[in-house]
C-alpha cells in the first residue's frame, strides 16, 4: 500500500505532466465535438422535389422547421445538383424520387436521397444522421394515421468524401486512444523510469517481489485512466449529446477489458525498452499510430487493402472502438459484443503471458 | 542449493568468479572471502570491474562462471535469501527525489517489511543529522546530506551484510570522513561490510582490501601488510617545474618507476638506494631549481602503482 501511495506522490508532484494526462481527453473531445456541434446548425438544404406533392411538402416543412436546416433552393433537375454545391448554396440536397407521395399511398414504400456535401465529412455525417431522422420522423407520424406500413427510404450519399469520418466515431476512438496512452505508454515509462533512474536495483536487492512492485506501479494509472474514462463519459453526455444508447455496465466491462490489455501492454515495453526515451517511442510508434491509423478511427477498415485489414485485427484498440460503438451509438446490448470481449480477453491473456515471461528478476 | 563452504564466519565468499559482457571482460577469476563483521574494501580506478561484483554479489546480475555465496546462500539459486537480508547502496543516488527523506525512509522501510521505529536504533545516528530536513524534497539535499539518507535506507532492515559501492564518491572530504566513521560503529554492531571506493587514502580504513585493476585482484590483504611488502625504498621529488621534472626522472636510466602524486613525484630507483646528492647534481644540470629530495613512506597508490606494473 505504501508502495502505491509513493506512486501518487509521483505523479501528483509531477503537475505539468499530470495536468497533461487529464487534460488531453478534455482537449481532444473539445476539439472533436466542436466541429460537430457549430456546424450542423442551420444547414442549407436544396430540394429536388419533381412532383411537388403534399408527402414531400410536408418533410421539406418539417427540415425547414428544426434547427438544424434552412431549405434555401428548390431545383428542378439532377443536372441542377453539382453546381449547388459548387456555389456553395447548399450542404445537402434532398431528392424525392417521382410520384414521391403516390408511391407512399399507394405502394407503401418511397424513396428519397439525400445527397450530402461531404467536404466537412464530420459535419456531413451529423446533418445527414438528423435528416434521416426527421424523415423516420414523418414515417412514424403517418404510421400513426393508417394501418398500413408506410416506409420512405431515405439513400445517403456522401459527395466529394466517400471515406467517411464517423461523427459519432471519435468518442469511441478518443476513448480507445487515451485508455491506450495513459496504460501504455505511461505504466512503461514509469516503470522505465525506476530503471533509468537506478532505483529498480534497490527495488530488486528487496525482498519486495518484482511482479509486486510492477502492480503496485500499475495501479495509479489504472485509477487515472478510469477518471479520464469518466470525464469524457461526461463530456460526450452532457456537452456533446451523444448519449449512451446501449448498457452502460456493458460499456464500463468492455472499457476495463481494454484497459486491462493496455497495461498488459504498457507492462510488455517495459520489460523491452532500457530508457524512457525508448519506452515513449515504442509506445508512441508502435501503439499511438496504429491506434490512430488502423483503428477504424479515422479510416474505415473495410476501405483497407486486405493486408491491412489482416493487420488491424491485431490492434486492441479495433475491437474497443467497435465494441463501444455498438453499445455506445448503436445502443446493442452484452450479446452483441461477445465477440469482440472474447478478442480482448484473449489478448490481455497472451500480452500478460509473454510479459511475465519475458520479465526479469534481474537486471539483464 | 549450493551450502559448500558454508562457513559461518565467512560472510561472503566469492570463488573464481568471472563476467564478461560481449567482448569485454570485467571480471577475470575472482577468489576472495570476507569475514563477518569486518570493513572488506574493493580499491581500484573506474572501470576496474568494481560494480560489476557488486552486481554480482547483489544478485543483479549473473557471473559467466563460478560461484559465490553471501551469508551462506548462493547468489544464482537463493537470490530470494540474499535479497531480504543484505543493504545495497549503489554507486549513483538510488532514491525518489521528488519524494522527502521521511517518504523515501518509510517506503524502504515498507518494502522490507518493517518500520522506522523498529529499527530506529541502528539508524539513529545517521538519520538524526539528516532530520531536520525530513520534509526536504530528497533531491534538493547536498551531496553529504544524500549519502547520509541512502545509507539510513540501505540500513532501515538491519541486514547483516552491507554493500556500499563507492559510497564516498562526489562527497566533500568532511562528509566522507564523518561517513567512514558510521561505517566504524556499524562494524561495531556486527555488520559486515564490503565496501568500493576510487580513493586510495581511504583503504586505511578498512580492516582488509582487494586491490582491483581491469576485473583481477592484485592482491588482497590488510592496508599494513600491502605496504610492508612493499620493496623499494621510496623517495619523493619536488621542484619548480613539475612536468619537466617528471620527463627528466623517467629518461633517466636507473629509475625504477615514477609517477606523480599530487604536487610531488614518487620515485623508486633500480639499485634500490638513490643517492640524493647524485639525482639531485643530475637535477641542477637539467636546469631545475629549488630542488627538494625527502625519502618517504609507500602509501597503497604506491603499491597499487607497482603492483599494476606487472
Amino acid at each position: 500500500m505504501s508502495f502505491i501511495r509513493k506512486e501518487f506522490y509521483h505523479i501528483l508532484r509531477d503537475k505539468t505532466t499530470m495536468m497533461i494526462l487529464l487534460g488531453i481527453p478534455i482537449i481532444q473531445m473539445i476539439l472533436f465535438g466542436f466541429a460537430l456541434t457549430t456546424e450542423v446548425k442551420n444547414t442549407q438544404v436544396a430540394v429536388l422535389a419533381p412532383t411537388n406533392d403534399e408527402a414531400a411538402q410536408r418533410i421539406i416543412n418539417k427540415l425547414n422547421a428544426s434547427a438544424y436546416f434552412d431549405v434555401t433552393e428548390q431545383i428542378h433537375s439532377t443536372s441542377e445538383i453539382q453546381p449547388i454545391f459548387r456555389d456553395a448554396k447548399a450542404k445537402l440536397v434532398v431528392v424525392f424520387e417521382d410520384h414521391f407521395g403516390d408511391k407512399l399511398r399507394h405502394n407503401g414504400v418511397a424513396h428519397v436521397q439525400l445527397i450530402a456535401d461531404a467536404t466537412d465529412p464530420n459535419a456531413a455525417t451529423s446533418f445527414s444522421f438528423y435528416a434521416t431522422n426527421i424523415i423516420a420522423g414523418y414515417q412514424q407520424e403517418l404510421m400513426g394515421e393508417a394501418k398500413n406500413p408506410y416506409q420512405i427510404t431515405p439513400e445517403v450519399k456522401m459527395l466529394y468524401n466517400p471515406q467517411m469520418i464517423g461523427a459519432f466515431n471519435f468518442v469511441p476512438g478518443v476513448l480507445g486512444m487515451i485508455l491506450i496512452l495513459i496504460c501504455a505508454m505511461m505504466t512503461s515509462i514509469a516503470i522505465v523510469r525506476e530503471k533509468e533512474k537506478g532505483t529498480m536495483e534497490i527495488l530488486l536487492v528487496s525482498p519486495m517481489k518484482p511482479i509486486y512492485t510492477i502492480l503496485s506501479k500499475i495501479t495509479p494509472y489504472f485509477v487515472l485512466s478510469c477518471i479520464n474514462f469518466a470525464t469524457i463519459m461526461l463530456l460526450s453526455v452532457f456537452v456533446l449529446k451523444v448519449p449512451i444508447a446501449g448498457s452502460f455496465m456493458s460499456l464500463i466491462v468492455v472499457s476495463l477489458l481494454y484497459i486491462f490489455v493496455s497495461l498488459a501492454l504498457g507492462l510488455l515495453i517495459s520489460t523491452i525498452a532500457t530508457t524512457q526515451i525508448a519506452a515513449m517511442l515504442m509506445s508512441g510508434m508502435g501503439l499511438m499510430i496504429p491506434v490512430m491509423l488502423l483503428s477504424g478511427m479515422i479510416f474505415p477498415i473495410e476501405n483497407m487493402p486486405v493486408a491491412l485489414q489482416v493487420l488491424s485485427n491485431v490492434i486492441p484498440a479495433r475491437w474497443y472502438i467497435a465494441a463501444v460503438k455498438a453499445v455506445m451509438i448503436q445502443g446493442l446490448g452484452f450479446s452483441a459484443i461477445l465477440k469482440e470481449m472474447g478478442v480482448l480477453a484473449l489478448m490481455a491473456t497472451v500480452l500478460i503471458a509473454i510479459s511475465l515471461r519475458k520479465f526479469k528478476v534481474r537486471l539483464e | 542449493m549450493n551450502n559448500q563452504n558454508n562457513n559461518p564466519d565467512i560472510a561472503v565468499h566469492c570463488e573464481s568468479v568471472s563476467k564478461n559482457y560481449k567482448d569485454v571482460e570485467a571480471l577475470r577469476n575472482i577468489n576472495f572471502d570476507v569475514e563477518r563483521g569486518e570493513i572488506f574494501g574493493i580499491i581500484g580506478p573506474d572501470g576496474a570491474g568494481k560494480t560489476t561484483l557488486f552486481r554480482i554479489l547483489t544478485t543483479l546480475i549473473l557471473a559467466n562462471e563460478g560461484t559465490a555465496l553471501v551469508d551462506g546462500f548462493n547468489v544464482v539459486g537463493d537470490y530470494r535469501d540474499i535479497r531480504k537480508r543484505v543493504g545495497y547502496m549503489p554507486g549513483r543516488f538510488s532514491l525518489y527525489q521528488d519524494l522527502t527523506v521521511e517518504e523515501n525512509l518509510n517506503f524502504f522501510a515498507t518494502v522490507f517489511n518493517t518500520t522506522i521505529e523498529e529499527n530506529y536504533d541502528l539508524v539513529k545516528d545517521i538519520y538524526q543529522q539528516i532530520e531536520p530536513f525530513k520534509n526536504r524534497r530528497a533531491g534538493k539535499l547536498s551531496g553529504g546530506m544524500k549519502q547520509k539518507l541512502a545509507l539510513s535506507c540501505a540500513l532501515i532492515h538491519k541486514p547483516s551484510v552491507l554493500f556500499l559501492d563507492e559510497p564516498t564518491t562526489g562527497v566533500d572530504p568532511v562528509s566522507r570522513k564523518e561517513f567512514w566513521g558510521m561505517l566504524k560503529n556499524l562494524k561495531a554492531q556486527g555488520i559486515t561490510i564490503l565496501v568500493s571506493t576510487p580513493y586510495m587514502d581511504e583503504a586505511s580504513l578498512c580492516d582488509r582490501i582487494a586491490l582491483i585493476q581491469n576485473g583481477e585482484f592484485l592482491t588482497i590483504d590488510t592496508p599494513k601488510n600491502i605496504v610492508s611488502q612493499y620493496k623499494n625504498k621510496l623517495w619523493a621529488v619536488e621542484s619548480d617545474e613539475m612536468h619537466k621534472l617528471l620527463l627528466d626522472l623517467r629518461a633517466n636510466e636507473t629509475t625504477k618507476s615514477c609517477f606523480a602524486f599530487g604536487d610531488k613525484i614518487h620515485i623508486s630507483m633500480d639499485n634500490g638506494d638513490l643517492i640524493v646528492d647524485s639525482l639531485q647534481k643530475l637535477l641542477l644540470e637539467k636546469g631545475h631549481t629549488n630542488i627538494f629530495i625527502r625519502e618517504i613512506e609507500p602509501t597503497i597508490e604506491d603499491c597499487f602503482m607497482q603492483l599494476s606494473q606487472r
